[in-house]
């Protein structure tokens, strides 16, 4: 499946749009590392639905608008971007920051939104549970544990880092600090509004992760009593990386 | 030239071993390592020493901030420049300096360094700094933000002490409705400030402002970055349309003093070397964390990272600046040499260093003291 390439302006912030496939629309939120390629998941989804992959401001090669100051700007910003584009239906399907913006958007206004697939969402603080200080990790340290199959974590580790790589895993890298330093990949006011949410919810969780520890979903499981939960054997903090037909299976049932 | 003695109080009786397992001894080495009974007798040792400072004719002492590390003690320099301010009667103190963008609320800088200033009648010299790196793990305060808390506090601090209250401040980090200092600074129209920096071309900018004229004082750094920053400094001023004046330039580094050049590096090697390949030391990322510097910056360290986080020999640091170090003699002619060319107007020694000992660390106070220090402020 060939997905196009392009920019759109919306909120006076350039965001780098990614498309492909047909069906009803799909929006993927990416988490902090971004989203520089299309991945296997996102082919397969394409084959049932009309797949969006923007890079959320403030990564990859979106602008950094000087708005950008916390997590509801960006739900303010996906608002808009889902009416400048005339989406209605979508589903979304979110990964760990992505997942926190996700929730954000839908506690305002879910009108436009059919479901919501939140993959190791942030977003909320669980007594007794600390997501992994991704911060004082080392590049290497993070990728390593972001994969449960340290085979895959090798091979991310194989790439080439080119100058332009560089700089944008640092503006990422920057973005997600603006966003989620402190509280820590958190808001705290976050989880009393979580019912405001009213349209389907499902929860994916990799077994094995590392980064937000799956003890977090028993929180999201007492928030969002409704949400269908999955627990992803053999995955850690990225299952539709290391499971990918697995995953789709789960967003599709 | 103005001579100030100048103290980290780090935790000399750190098990260097455990510090060095850890990767470094700031934010996450266990605090059982502190044992408070050894750090009481640290904390009367250091006082005294900055007391002593005092009779042995230096201009200033200072004190520093730093937190959860075993590379300086002072989590407040607030309490020890009261204590300093009661015990020392002619000598300035400075506070080089508060890490406003750590505080919740800078008017309590404001507040405290105005207290001291009145306590020791003017002697106050304060310095604002934002806090390293590790900081802002350990307080968790968000560093792409730490420039704009830096200047807004800044900002706030410098109203509080020269306008008349009360008034109303209103900014986006701090908004205070009625600013109205008790006490107001003795000195007018209010301490120097003084801003000590790792080298960096914003800060230059800012402190060197016709509007601030501010003391920039380069740490621990090789003499050639101290000389390419001074240098920096007097061009922006330049550039600013004026002069800077030697006393808006400082130089702040260890320095060991023996009877002679073989003696000084073997008294000081191993608690140098502690100082600067384990007290130092830490990771890249709690160094730097996103935002704390441009990425620009964040990309030259990068590039830069075998030689900065690398273990570096008493003889290196010597050859490099980053540590002056032999007789009274050498030590005279090494800063001669470096004052020529780079005509700072104060000196910041730093005589305890590390793990050194009390009795070498007063030696080599009273080394320098008698040795160098009457030569070096004739300097002008």
């Amino acid at each position: 499946m060939k997905f196009s390439q392009s920019f759109i302006e919306v909120d006076g912030c350039r965001v780098n749009l990614r498309r492909g496939g047909s069906g009803p629309p799909l929006l993927y939120l990416h988490g902090a590392s971004g989203a520089p390629v299309i991945m296997p998941f996102m082919q397969q989804l394409a084959e049932r639905f009309d797949v969006l992959v923007p890079e959320h401001p403030g990564y990859g090669l979106s602008d950094e608008p000087a708005w950008l100051e916390n997590i509801h700007d960006v739900a303010y910003f996906y608002l808009d971007f889902l009416k400048h584009l005339e989406l209605d239906n979508v589903t979304v399907v979110a990964s760990s920051m992505g997942g926190w913006m996700a929730m954000e958007v839908a506690v305002r206004d879910a009108s436009r939104l059919a479901s919501l697939v939140l993959v190791a969402p942030a977003g909320i603080s669980a007594p007794g549970v600390q997501p992994a200080d991704i911060f004082l990790m080392s590049a290497e340290e993070l990728v390593r544990n972001l994969f449960f199959d340290q085979r895959l974590a090798e091979a991310r580790l194989a790439e080439p880092v080119t100058a332009e790589a560089l700089d944008i895993a640092l503006k990422n890298k920057h973005t997600t600090a603006r966003l989620a330093w402190e509280p820590r990949l958190h808001d705290p006011f976050l989880p009393k509004w979580l019912h405001r949410i009213d349209v389907p919810v499902k929860i994916i969780w990799g077994k094995e992760d590392r980064i937000l520890p799956i003890a977090f979903m028993e929180e999201y499981k007492r928030l969002i009593p409704k949400a269908q939960t999955h627990v992803v054997e053999g995955a850690g903090h990225l299952p539709q990386a290391e499971k990918p037909d697995l995953f789709v299976e789960l967003v599709c049932k | 030239m103005q001579i100030v003695l100048f103290h980290l109080m780090p935790y000399a009786d750190l098990d260097l071993e455990a510090g060095r397992k850890n990767g470094t001894v700031w934010v996450k080495l266990p605090n059982r390592h502190f044992d408070p009974e050894k750090g009481h007798k640290l904390y009367n040792r250091y006082l005294d020493e900055l007391e002593y400072g005092e009779a042995l004719g230096f201009d200033a002492v200072s004190v520093n901030e730093h937190h959860q590390t075993a590379y300086g003690l002072m989590p407040s320099p607030i309490v020890t420049a009261s204590a300093l301010a009661r015990r020392t009667r002619k000598v300035k103190i400075c506070i080089l300096g508060s890490a406003l963008p750590l505080r919740s609320h800078p008017l309590t800088v404001a507040e405290e360094h105005a207290m001291i200033d009145v306590i020791s009648g003017g002697r106050l010299v304060s310095g604002f700094v934002r806090g390293i790196g590790a900081e802002y793990h350990t307080f968790g305060v968000n560093p792409t933000v730490s420039h704009e808390r830096f200047h807004e506090a800044h900002d706030l601090i410098v109203r509080a002490w020269t306008e008349p209250g009360p008034f109303a401040f209103q900014g986006k980090h701090y908004n205070v409705s009625y600013v109205n200092l008790w006490p107001r600074p003795y000195q007018k129209p209010h301490p120097p400030i003084w801003i000590p920096s790792q080298g960096s071309k914003e800060t230059i900018d800012w402190a060197s402002h016709p509007d601030r004229r501010y003391t920039y004082l380069q740490t621990f750094s090789p003499a050639k970055v101290v000389e390419r920053y001074l240098k920096m400094y007097r061009d922006t001023c330049r550039g600013h349309g004026y002069e800077a004046k030697d006393s808006q330039l400082g130089w702040a580094v260890p320095v060991y003093v023996s009877e002679s050049d073989e003696s000084a590096r073997s008294e000081a090697k191993q608690h140098f070397e502690a100082f600067r390949n384990v007290f130092v030391k830490m990771p890249l990322e709690m160094l730097l964390p996103p935002g704390y510097t441009s990425r620009e910056s964040l990309k030259n360290v990068m590039k830069a990272k075998a030689q900065m986080f690398g273990d570096v020999t008493i003889d290196q640091a010597i050859e490099l600046g980053l540590f002056v170090c032999g007789s009274g003699a050498t030590v005279r002619a090494a800063f001669e040499r470096y004052w020529n060319d780079m005509r700072f107007g104060n000196l910041l020694v730093m005589c305890q260093f590390g793990t050194l000992p009390g009795e070498l660390a007063r030696r080599n106070m009273e080394l320098f003291a008698r040795q160098v220090m009457p030569h070096l402020k004739e300097l002008q």
